[in-house]
């Protein structure tokens, strides 16, 4: 064929740092201690509600509502209703995805325009930045200030960011890569940002539940002036350890969850129908156990908090200084104490710890990701001494 | 009320009799408005027509989707795989491996080629997804696509939410006969066909077997199609999740077969409308490598992967199946029989309540003309085709749903097609009592 076939939106978002690291764990059949799943299953009650739903009459092989299947956008609007203290729509205010990924990719395509610009707090979860790209607007970095002990974000630079195409901000939290929780006069900062300047706060929120030593989430869209302006984003995978499920949310007010319901019917229309039942079943099940030794929300935290410490214990004693994670799947580890002969021709012009991660999967059959992969690639140069690590994983074996 | 959100500004101007009084409240800002891709296309037939679905005293022949049971071993593969632990996680982004094989073996027996599950093949979710990838992947602003009308309705906002323009060319009627129409009376206008491409024509969409007629396309047909792809330096972008619905006499043929159009051709496919299990939301797009591969990028770039144990499941399903080919008991073609019956039973009582209905050859709807019926409608309001009227009408005072013909044309159309209700026929034999009933007593009331 002569003429372009792909469509220009397409430039520059072809690379995928997943495509590439699982094709070579793969290849390699390294072990998996990179990509964020658990190696152990979900809990029972969830995987009985799934056989529950499939066994549970014709509807549920069927389509359902195309906006969020009705028994799951209930409960959802009651659980979080309960927990930022207001009154949730299910029909209006929650958009039923493909996955928290999709939740994003639905709120990039709905909100942003050729030319407008998006904040993205660094380092972030790596598909931000395509996704905007795609969408047509500019993504904006804004580079954490490393600090000796946290990583905190300066309200200065944030605002050095601002200019009139700014349209929203990206906020991740709990953070992957770095796990950090941000704490709420933090969240007050961006807020008063947001407000101030009329921006939309995307709220990545994925591992709201895995919080460690006493940190607390917090929801950015229960601070004053917020909810109207946020969209808070959730996944039945992170909080039921069922990533495969792909079911995840976008919730927000109405009048911008409708502009997401726009490019979900003209994308992909519906998600699963039992999937999303027995999604739905689990969160009845943990709205009734709130707060209480039998919820999954409590005992997942508790079970990860243990593991994160013992892989610690395990980077320490062969070297390396981890950054101990508030939150989250993750932990990132600085390696510039490994005394590794780099020879592999093939890595010779990638970043620093590209070239680590890649010998590790093909030396020592150890697949980790390489933490300069969640920077945009104007700073991507400055960090180039991590990798990130998941924990969630039931054996830690890690000999180096 | 949040504090510097509302301004509040009173000018009292007292002019020569009277005072005014002007009140400002900031309404939602600028900065909250939705991106321009989606003007004009928050608007959808199904959730209009959905919402009437609900009503369970209403004999739903509307929206496509069975009210058959699935087979049983589909619904068993996938309990047994969520109770593998793995399998609730993560699986490969383009397609889990079990299910990429299982296609790349049955779709390469069916098109006599080599397929490289890798590759050329992309798992989405559901055929409507794969059409998403396809048109994000490959069609941009200044683009036009030439649709072929009646069409699946989403072909249009997806074209527009790529900034592409929608070109038209209906199915016309050609038949001597005044009933008994098939599918097969319904063609496209050659020279009309022709006229459609130009330069700027990045891709033709075509659906065998068609929603809403049922019409399977003829190989001659679908050469003449592909020698004006081929002409043109157009991609074809065939919908073809009807594809194992074909009634006795009527074969399907995939056009990325013929001479000269694999390399040009995307060719989409649905687990939901092979296994009866619409809501498992899972399809495929399967065509060259340098097609696919942009399609792929779409995918990394809006939801990365589809659901691990529904994609096991499928494979498993197409798996048995695939030994089973060419065998009565293969489900590929025993569902096809088994719609057929259906098909001529709908045919017959629609016939009975004075509608004309049109035969297809494929796929599990079926369309009809009401005209006979001469029912007025003048009385009825709303300023819409005959055939969105005839419907509400329809649903209130007869407790039958459809969907009307005009959902699925352009603006330009309307006069051809707003005669013409679309019924679903893939419903089991209750359903088709109850319809029968209503039919059979259409005159009475």
């Amino acid at each position: 064929m002569a003429r372009q076939l792909h469509a220009r939106r397409l430039e520059g978002v072809d690379k995928n740092i997943w495509v590439e690291f699982t094709q070579l764990t793969a290849d390699y059949k390294a072990v998996n201690v990179g990509q964020g799943f658990p190696d152990f299953s979900p809990p029972s009650f969830i995987q009985e509600a799934f056989c529950s739903a499939i066994t549970g009459g014709a509807s549920m092989h069927q389509y359902t509502r195309g906006f969020g299947h009705p028994a799951l956008v209930k409960i959802l609007a009651k659980f979080f209703g309960r927990i930022v203290g207001r009154d949730i729509d299910p029909m209006e205010d929650f958009q039923i995805t493909v996955g928290a990924y999709q939740a994003l990719f639905c709120t990039f395509q709905a909100l942003i325009d050729e030319g407008d610009e998006v904040i993205i707090v660094e380092p972030f979860f790596d598909c931000y930045q395509p996704m905007v790209k795609m969408a047509g607007g500019t993504p904006s970095s804004n580079l954490y200030t490393l600090s000796s002990a946290d990583w905190v974000l300066s309200p200065e630079e944030l605002a050095s960011n601002l200019n009139p195409r700014t349209k929203a901000i990206v906020i991740n939290t709990p953070n992957n890569p770095l796990g950090k929780v941000y704490q709420r006069d933090e969240l007050q900062m961006i807020a008063d940002f947001c407000i101030k300047h009329d921006i939309i706060c995307i709220s990545d929120e994925v591992y709201e539940w895995l919080t460690y030593d006493g940190a607390q989430h917090i929801k950015i869209a229960s601070l004053p002036g917020m909810w109207e302006r946020t969209v808070t984003i959730g996944s039945a995978g992170k909080s039921f350890s069922a990533t495969g499920w792909k079911v995840g949310w976008a919730m927000g007010p109405g009048n911008i969850i409708k502009h997401l319901k726009t490019i979900h019917q003209n994308s992909v229309y519906h998600c699963a129908t039992a999937a999303q039942e027995a999604v739905a079943m689990g969160f009845q099940r943990e709205y009734d156990t709130f707060g209480t030794e039998d919820s999954y929300f409590k005992q997942l935290p508790a079970q990860l908090h243990k593991k994160r410490l013992r892989l610690a214990e395990c980077l320490r004693s062969v070297g390396l200084e981890p950054v101990m994670p508030q939150g989250g799947y993750f932990m990132i580890t600085d390696i510039s104490s490994l005394q590794v002969d780099l020879n592999d021709p093939s890595t010779k012009d990638e970043p620093y710890d590209f070239r680590i991660v890649k010998w590790l999967i093909k030396e020592k059959g150890l697949a980790t990701i390489p933490v300069s992969g969640f920077y945009s690639p104007e700073h991507r140069g400055n960090v180039q001494n991590y990798i990130r690590f998941c924990f969630v994983k039931v054996i830690w074996f890690v000999c180096i | 009320r949040n504090s510097g959100q509302h301004l509040l500004c009173k000018l009292t101007a007292a002019a020569s009799s009277y005072k005014v009084l002007f009140v400002f409240t900031s309404m939602a800002s600028v900065t909250h408005k939705n991106a321009k891709r989606i003007e004009g296309l928050d608007k959808n037939v199904w959730i209009t027509f959905t919402s009437v679905a609900a009503d369970p005293t209403i004999v739903n022949l509307g929206q496509g989707y069975p009210d058959i049971p699935p087979p049983s071993y589909v619904k068993e593969g996938l309990v047994q795989a969520v109770m593998v632990d793995r399998l609730n996680q993560y699986t490969r982004g383009f397609g889990h491996p079990t299910l990429v094989k299982a296609l790349s073996q049955v779709y390469g027996k069916v098109c006599g080629r080599q397929i490289d599950p890798f590759k050329e093949i992309l798992v989405t979710v559901g055929g409507y997804g794969s059409l998403f990838c396809s048109i994000q992947g490959l069609i941009e602003e200044g683009d036009e696509v030439i649709i072929i009308e009646p069409f699946f309705d989403c072909y249009v906002p997806m074209v527009k939410m790529a900034g592409a323009k929608p070109v038209f060319i209906p199915l016309r009627l050609k038949s001597d006969r005044k009933t008994d129409i098939s599918s097969a009376d319904w063609f496209l206008d050659q020279d009309e066909l022709a006229s459609k491409f130009n330069s700027k024509t990045k891709a033709i969409i075509i659906n065998t077997p068609n929603n809403p007629i049922g019409k399977v396309f003829t190989r001659n047909e679908l050469q003449a199609i592909a020698d004006l792809c081929i002409k043109h330096d157009t991609l074809c972008l065939s919908d073809e999740v009807y594809e194992w619905l074909t009634y006795k006499g009527h074969d399907h043929v995939k056009i990325a077969t013929l001479p000269g159009m694999w390399d040009r051709t995307i060719t989409v496919g649905s687990a939901g409308k092979t296994f009866s299990v619409t809501g498992w939301k899972l399809g495929w797009s399967i065509g060259p490598e340098h097609l696919v591969k942009h399609l792929q990028t779409v995918m990394q770039n809006s939801l990365y992967a589809c659901p691990t144990p529904l994609q096991e499941a499928v494979a498993q399903g197409l798996l048995r199946d695939y030994e089973l080919m060419g065998q009565p008991d293969c489900y590929f073609s025993s569902l096809a029989e088994e719609l057929q019956g259906k098909r001529d039973r709908i045919a017959t009582i629609l016939k009975q309540a004075g509608m004309n209905p049109v035969i297809p050859e494929g796929g599990y709807f079926m369309i009809a003309d009401v005209t006979a019926l001469n029912q007025h409608l003048s009385h009825v309001e709303d300023d819409e085709p005959y055939d969105y009227k005839f419907i509400k009408w329809m649903t209130k005072e007869k407790k039958l749903a459809a969907i009307p013909v005009t959902a699925f044309c352009g603006e330009e159309s309307i006069k051809h097609f707003e005669k013409y209700i679309r019924f679903c026929f893939i419903k089991q034999d209750s359903t088709l009592d109850a319809a029968e009933a209503i039919l059979k007593n259409w005159n009475k009331a």
